[in-house]
């Protein structure tokens, strides 16, 4: 059966964070950050390798990465590994069932009990913390 | 997608307010891609985008496919993409989309049969995989034998799942099954931790073990979109965490 | 393996990669940042045993984690039997390649073996 034939929505459907709110927001940064984060580290094992080259091999590497981009690159992954790492104690506690409510008889409006405040405030708290964090290492790098 | 020429109700009382309805054409059969019919509706505070679809059949055009029946959100017949987000027709008032324009779709996920209407399979055949059914040594009652005595605190921990009306919204919403054609989805998932939960089952280990798998639970990122579009207040996220507490250790 | 099991894996992997590589990262804002990146000063990390330790087990614990969590991704975008198998062995070649080529340069430092 084709996607068509099965009427998926598809990648665009999966990443679209607009319709649902903040928790669909956290799950899209999550993705992305996950794979920053992986292709950051591959890349991070292959440029730390250049310290078998010697002290010039090392120096040159060094020189590639102390320039504005770079500095700037760093700073978006250490967004990501803060983003990552808060969220991600959200969601393996969500997901152990902690903090996602009792269950309850429902009364309308249905106000889903999982999506309460404790969580929305745990997504905030870890893009804020993750954009501080992006701060202080920008300040950390461009102020040495 | 093509546009096909807007058809206005001429010959009723004029109303004060009017919607543009966007209805979905397609059949599979012989279409290749979505159209979209529009139609000038009269509405009250109080009419339904069911409502709106059904004058739509009975004034304009007959051949819209659209599945309906209860009228009253206990059917779980006429779910559907409106604007955008997955909701029963039946439970959604016009005026309470704050929009001159209503797009109604097929829901996503979901096979198309015809416009409005969906095939159902995938989600009876997960739905029947969770074993959806109490589950016990002696589940025959004999005149000797008790019955199963369960009290109102017990009830408490399931009830809230025994509300869904399998209407598909929650798997409509869910990003994982918008990519992934195996995934078990959140209503047979939640309805997996209803009796799981009740104290009457002992089948705890047997669902446990069949949704234990590569497009199983894990699959859940716990996003919850399947909670904020569930109209029967079933919150299946919240079923499914609870549910994956026990395989963490969590919850015993 | 059943899928709980290796996602027992991921969360503990997390877990433990959160405490290592806060040391890593301390270690750097405390020797300064610029300092710290110096040859000698990355040298020296590398030849203390415990330092290279950590560094190795922080490699292991992300390549596990990081392959595991794109596995996940890949697995949620394509279904088919052979799609499914390429993307579970390749996903742990890449992670063994990974570990293979981190854990080269730890020892090789460590040890001044091949070192130019």
């Amino acid at each position: 059966m084709t996607n068509q034939d099965e009427h998926k929505e598809g990648i665009g459907g999966m990443i679209n964070p607009r319709r649902y709110g903040i928790e669909r927001v956290a799950y899209l940064l999550m993705r992305l950050s996950g794979l920053g984060l992986l292709a950051y580290f591959i890349g991070h094992i292959y440029e730390t390798s250049s310290i078998l080259k010697g002290q010039i091999g090392w120096n040159e590497f060094l020189e590639l990465t102390q320039t504005n981009e770079g500095h700037i690159i760093l700073a978006i992954v250490i967004a990501m590994c803060v983003f990552h790492t808060v969220n991600g104690i959200r969601v393996m506690l969500g997901q152990g069932g902690v903090g996602v409510g009792k269950p309850a008889r429902p009364d309308y409006p249905y106000i889903p009990a999982s999506q309460n405040v404790r969580h929305k405030m745990g997504i905030y708290s870890a893009i804020i913390l993750a954009a501080i964090a992006m701060m202080y290492g920008l300040a950390v790098m461009f102020g040495e | 997608m093509a546009q096909i020429p807007i058809i206005t109700e001429a010959s009723t009382t004029p109303s004060p307010k009017v919607i543009t309805l966007r209805i979905a054409r397609y059949n599979p059969q012989h279409d290749s891609n979505k159209k979209f019919m529009e139609f000038n509706i009269p509405y009250e505070r109080w009419t339904t985008v069911l409502e709106a679809i059904l004058e739509v059949k009975k004034y304009f055009d007959h051949s819209v496919a659209v599945r309906y029946s209860c009228r009253q959100a206990t059917c779980g017949s006429c779910g559907m993409i409106i604007n955008g987000k997955p909701r029963l027709a039946c439970f959604t008032k016009i005026s309470e989309l704050n929009s001159n324009v209503v797009t109604v779709e097929p829901m996503n996920n979901f096979p198309v049969i015809r416009d409005l209407a969906v095939k159902f399979e995938r989600l009876f055949n997960t739905h029947h995989k969770v074993k959806p059914y109490l589950i016990h040594d002696d589940s025959e009652i004999t005149t000797d034998s008790k019955e199963f005595l369960q009290s109102p605190k017990e009830l408490e921990k399931y009830i809230q799942f025994s509300n869904c009306i399998k209407c598909g919204l929650c798997n409509s919403a869910c990003p994982t099954m918008a990519t992934d054609s195996l995934f078990v989805g959140p209503q047979a998932l939640a309805q997996a931790y209803r009796y799981v939960a009740d104290s009457r089952d002992k089948g705890k280990d047997t669902r446990l073990k069949i949704i234990d798998e590569s497009h199983g639970i894990w699959r859940c990122h716990f996003a919850g979109s399947c909670s904020q579009v569930c109209p029967k207040g079933v919150d299946p996220a919240m079923g499914i965490q609870l549910l994956r507490g026990y395989m963490l250790g969590f919850r015993s | 393996m059943r899928e709980s099991i290796i996602m027992k894996i991921h969360y503990g992997t997390a877990l433990a990669a959160v405490a290592l590589v806060a040391v890593h990262i301390l270690m750097r804002l405390t020797q300064g940042f610029s300092e710290s990146l110096q040859y000698d000063s990355v040298i020296a990390n590398y030849k203390f045993l415990p330092y290279a330790g950590m560094l190795e087990i922080i490699l292991i614990l992300l390549s596990i984690h990081g392959f595991n969590g794109l596995r996940v991704i890949l697995l949620e975008l394509k279904q088919g039997r052979t799609y499914e198998k390429a993307v579970s062995y390749g996903c742990v070649a890449a992670m063994i390649a990974l570990i293979t080529y981190g854990t080269r340069t730890i020892i090789m430092v460590n040890t001044g073996l091949g070192m130019m």
